[in-house]
């Protein structure tokens, strides 16, 4: 039982390495790097039912008990983002696999690709502060290579920017870990939230607030998102969906899991609702004055995490399990709408809004995959963002947060424009210009496998959000992940 | 923490900063190595005071260090070694490609500039 929890891990670990030494042969990369996403998933699914029926999964990595060792804790909501995620790196890897001039002629394309999930997937397992800034840096090395591997010209200097601003995150996160470990003499995550109760109030509030700016960096919140609208879009299509789909996320994930369980708070946390105010509002405003699909959806990533930052803010059961639910939604509809922007890219040629018209009438399978996914992300019914958005509002009004929650609804108002312009743009007038570029079949069904993927989230948004609940419970309840994971033996 | 670690990390992050905030590549390249010395250092400094090395032998349960913080340095200074290497990698395909090893100005930036300039 216990080594299930560490299979997500140590899968895309074994075929990482495993597609290096097949390095010769492409199919053979292919044949194991998609098995082992399968594999992933599989173990994932497999996880999400067993931990919701029988709780937690606690493993002491090497034996050595927490606090001493190293835990892995699968709890609700690390399993229920597992699961998540693998679908959209499920996805993502068969459309890149599926494109003509694919990404994985660079030698190793599959063994980063694989590094990246075993990365995601220990973060999200994991129970110990240094794990994770170790598991940060295997994801996002990962994502230097996969962004940097194609650009040329000015590309590699605009994904330099983005490395930097990676680096000075990782700096700051392995400085917060320091202090807190002068103060506390821990760092593992279950024995932190007793032993930082007694640290006196100013200092620990100071360490919640460092590890939330760094976390921050990480998820692009309002004002430190200025690196990502210029460094996604340089990347391939597929490397961008999954970017955009996961890697901002599991920052926002990291400020769950330490702002809840670390430094609680009794009610509403007015500066950060401020923030996430403020990130809904530019980022949607950024989107506006775009004029590329990418561009455009790059803004949005920006303007969404502001929701899951409000929900987190409320800090409330139902807020926290609101802001999970919207994560789920983001990984999935967000991953989707840019495989959607790169079906569009390849078979018109470009994503410029003012270049490409038509589209609707000569691929009106496109169209059609692109309908439901901004659907939900403007958040209309009945579709995976109403759910979420549901969600936060009523969280909102149970602790009184009229202002904010007015705030996002203007912001959604917003977004619903900017959707509205991709789709007279390019999908609304008449055809022009050359016969569109043919599609390759793997492409269109990993993107429609993705897009039903959100349409599942949504029909089974009952589930879902009662999931979500007990997740927030767990972590809400006085003393409930300490005791999941303390005095577990290997 | 002792007096002389923290202020080395103060120096070592003031003076990486200033460095990541300069227009040439290799200096912002420096200037990261410089901060990461810093945060390994207050992680070194976080441990507490010296003392016996962390063997317990058979008898003995006298002051010894904390062996957890060195563990934790090591990981870091190697992670924080590849991914300079990769850093200066990319540096090199960048002065590569355009001769030069200037940071411009952001795109969107320059663009907005130009349409106030225009009016």
């Amino acid at each position: 039982m216990s080594t299930m929890a560490t299979l997500p891990i140590v899968i895309p670990l074994a075929a990482a390495a495993m597609t290096l030494i097949v390095q010769r042969s492409l199919r053979a990369e292919r044949v194991i790097g998609i098995s082992a996403s399968i594999a992933s998933m599989a173990v994932a699914i497999w996880l999400l039912v067993k931990v919701d029926q029988d709780g937690a999964v606690v493993v002491a990595v090497g034996g050595w008990a927490a606090p001493a060792g190293i835990a892995l804790v699968a709890d609700r909501l690390a399993v229920l983002l597992l699961a998540t995620s693998a679908v959209a790196l499920l996805a993502v890897l068969i459309y890149a696999v599926s494109q003509k001039s694919t990404d994985e002629e660079l030698r190793g394309f599959h063994a980063v690709y694989q590094m990246l999930a075993a990365g995601v997937a220990l973060a999200l397992l994991t129970g110990d502060l240094f794990t994770l800034f170790v598991a940060f840096e295997i994801m996002l090395t990962a994502s230097y290579v996969l962004l940097t591997h194609r650009a040329g010209g000015t590309d590699t200097r605009a994904a330099l920017t983005y490395v930097v601003i990676g680096l000075v995150a990782s700096a700051l996160l392995l400085t917060a870990i320091g202090l807190i470990y002068a103060v506390t003499g821990t760092v593992n995550i279950a024995d932190l939230t007793v032993k930082l109760d007694a640290v006196p109030g100013g200092l620990r509030s100071g360490l919640g607030w460092l590890l939330f700016m760094v976390f921050g960096i990480k998820a692009a919140i309002f004002p430190l998102f200025f690196w990502l609208p210029d460094s996604y879009p340089l990347a391939p299509t597929p490397v961008t969906a999954l970017f955009a789909g996961l890697l901002t996320k599991i920052g926002v994930y990291a400020m769950i899991r330490t702002q809840t369980l670390l430094f609680p708070s009794d009610g509403p946390v007015t500066l950060m609702l401020v923030i996430a105010g403020l990130t809904m509002i530019v980022g949607v405003l950024g989107a506006i004055a775009q004029k590329d699909i990418k561009r455009i959806l790059s803004f949005h990533i920006v303007s969404q995490i502001g929701y899951m930052i409000m929900g987190l803010g409320f800090f409330t059961v139902a807020g926290v399990a609101a802001a999970i639910v919207f994560v789920v939604h983001q990984i999935i509809v967000k991953a989707s709408l840019f495989l959607v922007g790169g079906l569009v890219e390849s078979s018109e040629g470009t994503g410029a809004i003012d270049a490409v018209n038509g589209v609707a009438r000569r691929s009106p399978w496109i169209a059609a995959l692109f309908l439901p996914s901004a659907l939900s992300l403007a958040g209309f019914p009945p579709f995976s963002g109403f759910v979420g958005k549901l969600a936060l509002v009523e969280a909102g009004f149970g602790v009184g947060s009229w202002i904010v929650v007015g705030v996002s609804l203007v912001a959604s108002v917003l977004t619903v424009f900017s959707m509205t312009k991709i789709w007279g743009g390019v999908f609304w007038g008449e055809p022009t210009g050359r016969r569109p570029l043919p599609v390759s079949r793997g492409m269109a069904v990993a993107t429609a496998s993705l897009v039903a993927a959100g349409v599942i989230i949504a029909i089974g948004a009952q589930p879902l959000v009662e999931y979500a609940e007990r997740a927030a419970v767990d972590l809400m309840g006085e003393g409930t992940y300490r005791d999941m994971v303390m005095g577990v033996h290997g | 923490m002792s007096w002389t670690i923290a202020i080395m990390a103060g120096v070592l992050f003031g003076t990486g900063t200033y460095l990541v905030l300069q227009k040439l590549l290799s200096r912002i390249i420096v200037g990261l190595g410089l901060i990461a010395h810093g945060a390994n250092l207050i992680l070194l400094g976080s441990g507490g005071k010296p003392a016996e090395p962390p063997i317990i032998e058979a008898g003995t349960a006298g002051a010894y260090s904390d062996p957890l913080e060195q563990a934790l340095v090591l990981t870091a200074i190697v992670i924080t070694f590849g991914i300079t290497a990769l850093l200066l990698a990319l540096a090199y395909r960048s002065w590569t490609e355009q001769g030069s090893d200037d940071v411009e100005d952001d795109t969107e930036d320059r663009r907005i500039a130009r349409a106030v300039l225009r009016r």
